[in-house]
């Protein structure tokens, strides 16, 4: 609206405000769109990374064979040259004309500055010293024949040195066989671990969750007792992931003298479950409307048998929604499982064994080597893996909450 | 199975609220009865001590004697839900179950109790939708939901649901008030034919529909403001509506008030 | 509910046999619909004969038995939390009665057979400074976004937005963790160091720590992204109940788009946005994971946010291997337990302060 209103008999001013009003409104209209961007960079950030550093293991393979960077060292014996490891950034210079990349058989990754003994390897099938496969390696000090019989073949489509093959090993082999510093392997120790725990956890949480919400909205609406419970329901809601876990490690196991087991985790999961489908399932069966339980109570069927099967079956959408959501944030929970259960790299099916593998704390331990250790690289691959599963049952979730009703 | 209900010396109540007070009065078998009178009078409260659904409510509770054929439904050790099994209840808006088909929303009160036997659930079926007149609309998508019909189909399923375990007695609460006027006139020629087989008390708060539909007709009114609702009078429909003998009621049927 | 049925009449339609029967939902349906072909019922009635149903009694002991155990588990959840509390406190009680030092005020932490020393001072500072850090940074943002999602975009945009902003949440927290100190505390790390660098760096909270990666402002940047999805959902519910008579009221007066806001949505919705901060600081305070991967242990504490740190959560999660004796166990839970009173008192405040607003609206 114009300042000039009192102006009589003026023009009706209707072009757009200027001046010190306007320009703050641009001001935060500008603000909030950066505030949306702020908040979504992290997002593309993390899931680029994890999506870029981890999909490569889910469904390929590393080769059996490492490249390092080494420059020639005194030789503790006659029979085997060894060489030092360095970094990666001294083959790139020019005046370090020592440093070659070598390429190790074996997949064996040894650290910087380590002396790595180069054995004589069955070359690779295809021709490890033409010239235009630019994989051909001279080894200073050996005999030509010698030094045939050491290079090992690297295919010519490879630039950077190591080629991946297709292979599902990620899901169908677990890490018995393989340490931090090997490739090889793959996760399917973890993948179970955290399906097993998810699902013992459901088993426990969800009956319990519904039979409270039943208590809270059809026996006990409005009462005393119901306001206690609920509040109850409301600290649970707000324990921190690991007091729960040190609740359950004080009871199991230090006072019952249990051991860390994947049960002792699901226990603590279950605190941390249980107060999320209790609450959904309190909603929706808020929603069933009073019309059909007196229906179903004109027809003379006792309470519990409409609940079982006039009211819940109503309710069945929302009910199921609020269960996978609920696995879903269980699922990701580590600090329980850091307190409750030792990684285990064999893949163990039983829940009460002390070691179990599982995708968080796979990725835990994938944090404590060095960044460029197959060990670290499978860490991302188990953060997608989790993250997918995870993603994928919020996706059911909101499937399941948006299907047509009369169905 | 059509039987006689009366209620003697009924007064309802809320906590402590009084609602209704001194109900005295008989349902003759295989006729059809109508509560009318204005709103907030007690007339859908009086219909609910019929078949014991008023206790549902926290708090509330009725004394007097309601007799089914003589036996005392609030009598000791009778259970409600038993009660609730033999004196039937349709509601003002059509609540068929959501989560069940047709089939299974009209067999819903005898699965519930029990009853699995297939071929038994089928005839079942088939005879109650025709009681209500709906058989041959839907005999050939018994298996689509019960939510899938129109208002009016949805409400005579509900009869029909009610009338599968063949109550002795069945009320209806203001059953088309939701409706629109085509499907309210045939919930009406259906009460006509479901008289034959049952006791029909229906509460109304349209009178010419009261007039069109019942044998006898009882009308409710509140003693005085904020006083308990009672019955004032009951007797055969043409008579109350040509020639009422409480002053009160000759009021209400003429438009003076309510 | 889907209406499938548009006709009004009661007429019989003509509906051809075995059209539209659903194999899946009841299948006695088809057989019914079969075997009823004696059913040849117009508008007048046939004379319809429902017989009584032997009908089973059922027992009472059901209804009993289930609303038995409803209430049970009522009984169970009231007893569960009062459990945790008694277990925690009688694991905590012995140590904290041997305790050397002041538990409250030492930032020492010695947990051995010789020696029992331990207070929480140190956690307490790392703790709260990093997530109110973490709350002062996404509370801002998740407003910002939270109006543009309910006023400033298209309802397309406002939704893409608003889901993008929900899938922050469900990355798990451990991911957090390893991307935090694998990725961004590096890219963070040049500008702490220059701010620790400059004459800030003489303020103690901004003075250069030992080590300059692993810092608590490294974490408290990584929790601010965690729980803005939490804040930013909760905001828009808040923004998106505004009256809309009162919005009408601003535009009507020839206000401007941020005009209305600051005089309609924003007085309405404060009071939800304290109670969603509320409810991003307790999850932030109770974050354990992440911040364990993230920040890196200091030897002797430090008041800069440039240094590493423990919070309650991570110290606990670090020493995992430690709760071998329940001595040592109950130091750990004290600290537990603190962290639990901490996150209960703001989460209450949260719902006082949400309840309060909607009490007024």
């Amino acid at each position: 609206m114009s300042d000039t209103v009192n102006e009589t008999p003026a023009q009706v001013d209707l072009s757009r405000p200027t001046g010190k009003r306007q320009m703050v409104d641009n001001l935060i209209r500008g603000l909030v769109w950066i505030a949306a961007a702020v908040a979504i960079v992290p997002l593309f950030w993390i899931l680029g990374t994890v999506v870029a550093k981890g999909a490569p293991l889910l469904f390929t393979a590393e080769p059996d064979y490492t490249r390092i960077c080494a420059v020639e060292a005194k030789a503790p014996t006659k029979e085997f040259l060894d060489y030092k490891r360095v970094a990666a950034s001294e083959c790139d210079k020019d005046d370090t004309d020592n440093a070659k990349n070598i390429w190790l058989s074996g997949g064996k990754y040894p650290g910087v500055n380590e002396f790595v003994a180069y054995r004589p390897v069955t070359p690779l099938t295809k021709d490890p010293n033409a010239a235009a496969s630019g994989g051909g390696i001279v080894i200073k000090g050996r005999e030509p024949q010698a030094q045939k019989q050491s290079v090992v073949g690297i295919p010519s489509s490879d630039k950077a040195g190591t080629v991946r093959t297709a292979s599902a090993d990620w899901w169908t082999k677990d890490q018995s066989a393989t340490d931090l510093r090997e490739v090889g392997g793959g996760a399917l120790h973890s993948i179970i671990g955290t399906l097993e725990l998810g699902l013992i956890t459901s088993l426990i949480a969800v009956p319990l969750g519904i039979l409270g919400a039943i208590y809270l909205v059809e026996y006990a609406r409005g009462k005393g007792f119901s306001k206690v419970v609920s509040f109850m329901v409301d600290i649970l809601t707000g324990v921190p992931s690991i007091v729960a876990a040190l609740f359950i490690y004080a009871v199991a196991i230090t006072i019952l003298g249990g051991t860390r087991s994947t049960m002792a985790s699901a226990l603590a999961l279950v605190l941390l479950m249980l107060p999320t489908v209790l609450r959904s399932t309190e909603e929706m069966l808020k929603l069933v409307p009073d019309s059909l339980r007196e229906a179903s109570y004109a027809l003379g069927v006792p309470k519990w048998k409409t609940i079982m099967n006039v009211v819940l079956p109503t309710a069945r959408k929302g009910i199921l929604t609020g269960i996978v959501l609920g696995m879903a944030r269980v699922m990701g929970e580590t600090a329980p499982l850091i307190i409750l259960l030792n990684y285990g790299p064999r893949l163990e099916w039983n829940p009460t064994s002390n070691n179990m593998g599982s995708l968080p704390t796979q990725i835990m331990g994938a944090t404590e080597v060095a960044a460029n250790y197959p060990g670290a690289e499978r860490g991302w691959g188990a953060a997608l893996t989790l993250i997918l599963i995870v993603m994928g049952l919020n996706l059911i979730a909101r499937t399941v909450g948006r299907s047509k009703k009369s169905r | 199975m059509a039987k006689r209900i009366e209620a003697k010396d009924l007064n309802i109540f809320y906590g402590n609220y009084h609602a209704v007070q001194n109900v005295n009065l008989t349902v003759e078998p295989r006729s059809v009865t109508a509560f009318i009178g204005p709103s907030g009078c007690g007339k859908s409260t009086v219909l609910r001590t019929l078949n014991r659904m008023h206790e549902v409510i926290p708090g509330a509770y009725c004394t007097g004697e309601v007799n089914l054929d003589g036996v005392n439904l609030y009598g000791k050790g009778v259970d409600p839900v038993a009660v609730r099994r033999n004196v039937g209840m349709v509601f003002q808006r059509p609540n068929p179950f959501p989560s069940m088909s047709i089939y299974d929303n009209v067999v819903a009160g005898l699965r519930l109790n029990g009853v699995s036997n297939k071929k038994t659930l089928d005839e079942a079926v088939e005879r109650s939708l025709q009681g209500a007149n709906l058989w041959n609309e839907v005999k050939d998508r018994l298996g689509k939901p019960g939510v899938g019909l129109s208002g009016g189909q949805q409400q005579r399923l509900c009869i029909a649901r009610a009338i599968a375990v063949a109550p002795d007695v069945l009320l209806m609460d203001e059953p088309c008030s939701a409706l629109d006027p085509i499907s309210t006139l045939a919930i009406e020629d259906l009460i006509q034919e479901l008289k034959d087989q049952f006791t029909v008390v229906i509460v109304t708060h349209n009178m010419q529909q009261a007039a069109r539909v019942s044998d006898q007709t009882a009308f409710f009114n509140l003693a005085a403001q904020g006083q308990p609702g009672e019955l004032v009078e009951m007797g055969a429909t043409e008579k109350m509506f040509s020639n009422p003998e409480k002053k009160a009621t000759e009021d209400y049927i003429t438009g003076r008030f309510g | 509910m889907t209406n499938t049925e548009p006709k009004t009449t009661e007429a019989p339609i003509d509906v051809p046999a075995g059209a539209d029967t659903d194999p899946t939902v009841s299948p006695v349906s088809e057989k019914a619909a079969g075997g009823s072909a004696v059913a040849t019922a117009t508008e007048t009635t046939p004379p319809l004969r429902v017989t009584k149903v032997a009908m089973r009694e059922p027992s009472k002991a059901p209804d009993k038995i289930f609303s038995g155990a409803t209430l049970a588990t009522g009984i169970f959840l009231v007893a569960l939390i009062g459990a945790i509390f008694l277990f925690l406190l009688l694991t905590a009680v012995g140590p904290l009665s041997r305790n050397e030092v002041n538990f409250l005020t030492s930032t020492e932490w010695t947990v051995t057979d010789k020696r029992l020393a331990f207070g929480i001072a140190g956690m307490l500072w790392t703790t709260v400074v990093s997530s109110i850090i973490a709350m002062c940074l996404a509370v801002p943002v998740a407003i910002g976004v939270a109006l543009l999602i309910t006023h400033y975009s298209t309802p397309a945009i406002g939704r893409t937005v608003g889901f993008l902003v929900d899938l922050l949440a469900a990355v798990p927290s451990v991911v957090y963790g390893m991307w935090g100190v694998r990725v961004f505390a590096p890219v963070i790390q040049p500008f702490s160091d220059a701010v620790a660098g400059s004459w800030l760096g003489k303020i103690p909270l901004l003075a250069p720590g030992l080590q300059s990666s692993g810092t608590v402002f490294a974490a408290a940047l990584v929790l601010a992204i965690m729980i803005l999805p939490i804040v930013t959902a909760l905001s828009r519910d808040v923004f998106e109940q505004t009256p809309r008579d009162h919005i009408e009221a601003a535009w009507a007066l020839g206000a401007t788009k941020w005009e209305m806001i600051k005089t309609a949505v924003l007085p309405y919705g404060r009071s939800g946005v304290i109670a969603a901060s509320m409810l991003g600081l307790g999850r932030a305070l109770g974050e354990t994971i992440a911040v364990m991967l993230i920040l890196s242990t200091v030897r002797k504490f430090d008041w800069s946010i440039f240094s590493g740190g423990e919070t309650f959560a991570s110290k606990i999660a670090t020493n995992a291997g430690e709760l071998d004796s329940p001595t040592k166990t109950g130091a750990y839970i004290a600290a537990g337990l603190v962290l639990f009173l901490l996150t209960f008192a703001v989460n209450a405040i949260a719902r006082v302060v949400a309840a309060g607003g909607k009490a007024k609206a």
